[in-house]
């Protein structure tokens, strides 16, 4: 049998960077599951992307399906005849087709029935529009009028290939055919293709297809501007990855700037030079800022210069604005401003950021702030009111902390308004003082408070004030900087959020196992470091050969507990003691009340074992009863401070 | 060849879109903070008729005055805007044209199209689309229109709005706007410097709160009477832009608070979306119908 590959371009209008990575995944896992649902054979091959043109391959597709046969049971022979015509009709068969056979229930007749597989190519040919159309984007356009298919950008072309044949259908009137398109500017509008030359006429027409091989290009591209001349790059994955799918012919080139603009604080010239144009920033062998700047171009080069010039023009203008914006705003005081936050809005239902301010410094002030940490959080929303920030809204918090520097505050003061939107991602720093990180913890809590009480709660994929970042940032801060605070203030529903967050933090952030995560969250989580420690005991302790035994333990007596609905209302009474494992069991438990968990499981589990092997927990006589079950009731108590061992997942 | 003057670009744009079905308009009259906001954009786009037209806007945002004093910000900019209701097929290709048409050789120079969709809620419209990036400077702000007042729109309409200083400033190779040379030997500065600063004054320092409130509301009652009692359309989307317009001025004077600032955005949409209706109604009868049901 002839197996063929297989290719598939969408092309498109320039399609968002960061949205063509998640399409060019489910693209390739709904064509995989198209091939094995139609028994097409084929295996995807790989998936790749420029800005404007989506490329699939598989391999080893077959031709058409195969034939198929099935037997169907029809009506008993008993039936008669007339029966046995009648199935045969409702398949399109005739009666002579039939056969009979023995069945446990009886003589049956049968048909065979066959079905011919269908070509390969009708079947791609009517299923790929939907294919295509069903990708989901974050915003879709529609283009030919309304009511017309949606896609992220209009389709512009559409090259499918089943080996060398086309595979004809049609999306919003464009349709599919061996003809791609080059570089808008590099290349060909029009090129034939067949599977084995698509790449090469792709490349000749000025379009790198593979996304690795156009990074590879930009990092080898910087190196050789840079090499002998003192400079490095400074690394930033994620610009990388934007400018490897913004481009589809990507090449590095090295411009300059005044070295007057120095000056300025590096934090606002990378932000303009990353941010506004999408530049890489340079330094020197000692990590100061360069005054250069490495541009990305979607061409192929720059033979006169009029590029580096001119992205040098615009960067020139884009400084002299932060500069006027620099000098403007020393001229008002970041304490003057503080009426102004009347005037910006933290969020409708909740009030402005002048409340905010408020309400941190009291949390503060609660939290065992110094008098530095209450003046940062009087400051650290000043600065939206910025023109700085209003231009260079990333810069929230950095600027208002080197705006405090410049007026005179204290280190600690500027340093925690520097720092307090930090952590600004799950692997992103914590702030580095511990008026920072007070601080830090104020705004955030502050903010899950206020949103928590007027009704704004994450649900699903929604989240709009980012809540899920800021109660993350609270378990990080308390945890990682050993900050002493227990959730003050905090309702139903965002005790429940929170409990979220802290396994999530513990479970996927410090890969804690998530039975042991659950086990210390069920012993108390008011108090995150004393949980951690819990958490650090529990699994140093899980290795060890008495720690399933034991667990398996304490789940039987809990079972057992549950059973009789007890609730203990005295101590243990020690007459009622039988001895042997009974008294054996309690003398241990009593001698080691001091020692910790570890060694205390090791010496108490073979006596918990023969208790239950040799002692009768439902004794005929109530008091007894009641006094075993108190016995047992003790030990869980104090065990269950450290972890509720009935979530520990055991293999018994 | 000498480098073409702010004039001459405006000429040759104008020459290459009406080359391609365009009606050249001329700006519209009344202040409008963006060529979509004239009514030769934001009525035609709405309804089943094809249109294609270009003109040159002047836009007014009194709160981007610097006096003069800025090398790159203006109270009032000129947009080229241009629309292609349809847009056709080959509608990128059509745009870089006009970039060769005005001197920009682009195989020395480095284009880009950034995500960047347009959004404006006065008027409730949005679209899809790019800025497009020459050498690292926006030119142009290019959007699919999806709605316009409200509306899903029946043919998308393709927008390309180009910054006139912006790209008279990169083809003179000037750091300033003021530098460009509107006509041989007559720069910006002189053109335009001094309505800046006096404007830049009265927008934020003279222009009288009250009066602009009473004015607000005078307006804002027109348009409704004019919507409700009559059927003229036009003057009363005129209505509309001169409350779009005093609202800006009342920003730029302060003098709306934060509290306020979303009742009277929604006071301006409010009016848009009554013009947008009453149009739709008045030109083409049964779609509106459908739209109204």
């Amino acid at each position: 049998m002839n197996l063929y590959p297989f290719l598939l371009e969408i092309g498109t209008e320039e399609i968002p960077d960061w949205m063509i990575v998640p399409a060019l995944n489910q693209l390739q896992d709904d064509f995989q599951l198209l091939l094995d649902q139609h028994a097409l054979g084929g295996k995807v091959k790989s998936a790749d992307a420029t800005p404007r043109r989506l490329v699939l391959r598989a391999e080893h597709m077959i031709e058409r399906q195969v034939d198929t046969e099935e037997l169907v049971s029809g009506p008993p022979k008993s039936a008669g005849p007339g029966a046995a015509a009648g199935f045969a009709k409702k398949l399109g068969a005739t009666p002579d087709q039939l056969v009979t056979q023995t069945t446990p229930k009886g003589e049956y007749y049968f048909l065979t029935k066959r079905t011919q597989g269908q070509a390969t190519a009708a079947i791609l040919a009517r299923e790929l529009p939907n294919l295509i159309l069903k990708i989901q984007w974050p915003k879709t356009m529609y283009w030919n009028g309304k009511g017309s298919e949606r896609f992220i950008r209009p389709i512009r072309w559409l090259v499918t290939l089943l080996g060398d044949s086309e595979i004809p259908f049609e999306i919003g009137g464009v349709h599919s055919s061996n003809t791609t398109a080059g570089h808008r500017l590099l290349g060909k509008p029009s090129i034939m293709v067949t599977i084995g030359n698509f790449d090469e006429q792709l490349r000749t027409n000025g379009v790198i297809l593979s996304a690795e091989k156009r990074r590879e290009k930009i990092e080898t591209e910087i190196a050789g501007l840079l090499s002998g001349k003192g400079l490095r790059v400074k690394p930033d994955p994620d610009l990388l990855h934007t400018l490897t799918y913004i481009t589809e012919f990507p090449t590095a080139i090295l411009g300059g700037f005044d070295s007057q603009y120095l000056e300025l604080p590096s934090e606002v010239l990378i932000t303009v030079m990353r941010h506004h144009q999408k530049y890489f920033s340079v330094e020197d062998t000692k990590g100061n800022l360069a005054p250069h700047f490495i541009a990305i171009m979607n061409t192929n080069a720059d033979p006169d210069g009029l590029v580096r010039h001119g992205n040098e023009r615009v960067l020139r203008a884009r400084f002299n604005d932060a500069r006027f914006f620099w000098q403007q705003d020393q001229k008002k005081k970041l304490e003057a401003r503080l009426p102004d936050l009347k005037n910006v809005t933290f969020q409708a239902k909740v009030g402005s950021y002048f409340d905010k301010t408020q309400r941190m410094v009291h949390l503060v002030a609660q939290l065992g702030g110094n008098k530095n940490a209450q003046r940062a959080a009087l400051l650290s929303k000043t600065d939206l009111t910025t023109d700085m920030v209003k231009e260079f809204t990333d810069l929230q918090g950095i600027v208002g902390g080197l705006y405090a520097k410049a007026q005179g505050e204290h280190e600690p003061v500027w340093r925690a308004i520097y720092d307090h939107y930090k952590p600004v991602s799950m692997e992103g720093e914590i702030p580095s003082t511990a008026e920072g990180r007070l601080l830090s913890l104020a705004d955030k809590w502050d903010t899950l408070r206020s949103c928590f009480d007027v009704g704004l709660i994450p649900s699903g994929s929604r989240d709009p004030f980012a809540l899920r970042r800021a109660a993350q940032g609270v378990v990080r801060i308390v945890v990682e900087g050993q900050v002493k605070f227990d959730f003050p203030g905090m309702g139903d529903d965002l005790r429940e959020f929170m409990r979220d967050r802290i396994e999530y933090y513990f479970r996927d952030v410090r890969n804690f196992a998530y039975d042991e995560v659950r086990a210390c969250m069920a012993a108390g989580r008011q108090d995150l470091l004393d949980l951690e420690s819990r958490l650090k005991r529990v699994k140093a302790f899980r290795p060890t050969p008495d720690f399933e035994p034991i667990a398996a333990s304490f789940k039987r007596i809990q079972n057992i507990l549950k059973q009789a609905n007890f609730e203990q209302t005295e101590g243990v009474r020690l007459p009622l003691l039988e001895p042997g494992p009974e008294t054996d069991l309690y003398s241990e438990y009593t001698r080691t009340a001091n020692q910790p968990l570890e060694t205390r499981i090791a010496s108490l589990r073979p006596k918990i074992d023969l208790f239950f092997d040799k002692v009768l927990v439902n004794a005929p006589d109530p008091a007894v009863r009641k006094n075993r079950l108190t016995l047992l009731n003790s030990i869980l108590w104090d065990f269950s401070r450290i972890a509720d061992f009935s979530e520990i997942v055991t293999e018994r | 060849m000498t480098t073409p003057t702010f004039q001459d670009t405006v000429f040759a744009l104008k020459k290459y879109w009406s080359d391609r079905g365009c009606i050249i308009q001329e700006p519209y009259d009344v202040e409008v903070g963006a060529g979509t906001m004239a009514p030769e954009t934001f009525l035609r786009v709405l309804g089943p008729d094809p249109y294609r037209v270009a003109y040159v806007q002047p836009s007014r945002r009194p709160a981007d005055g610097r006096y003069g004093e800025n090398p790159n910000r203006l109270y009032k900019h000129q947009q080229l805007q241009v629309i292609l209701k349809p847009s056709p097929a080959d509608v990128i290709d059509q745009y870089l044209g006009s970039l060769t048409a005005i001197g920009i050789d682009l195989s020395k120079h480095d284009i880009k199209f950034e995500e960047d969709n347009w959004e404006a809620p006065t008027l409730g419209a949005w679209g899809i689309g790019w800025q497009v990036m020459l050498d690292g400077l926006e030119i142009t702000q290019f959007t699919y229109f999806q709605q316009c007042g409200g509306f899903d729109l029946d043919l998308v309409p393709a927008e390309l709005t180009y910054g006139l200083e912006r790209l008279c400033a990169f083809l003179q190779n000037v750091d300033s706007v003021y530098d460009i040379e509107w006509a041989a030997g007559t720069k910006y500065s002189q053109v335009r410097f001094e309505e800046e600063r006096q404007f830049s004054k009265y927008n934020f320092e003279l222009a009288d709160v009250q009066m602009l409130w009473q004015l607000f509301d005078l307006h804002e009652k027109e348009c409704h009477r004019l919507l409700q009692t009559t059927d003229v359309v036009l003057p009363a989307y005129d209505q509309v832009l001169k409350c779009s317009h005093i609202f800006n001025l009342l920003d730029s004077r302060g003098a709306i608070s934060v509290t306020e600032r979303v009742g009277v955005i929604a006071r301006v949409r409010r009016l848009a979306l009554g013009v947008a209706k009453a149009w739709i109604a008045q030109t083409n009868p049964a779609p509106a119908e459908e739209a109204l049901a």
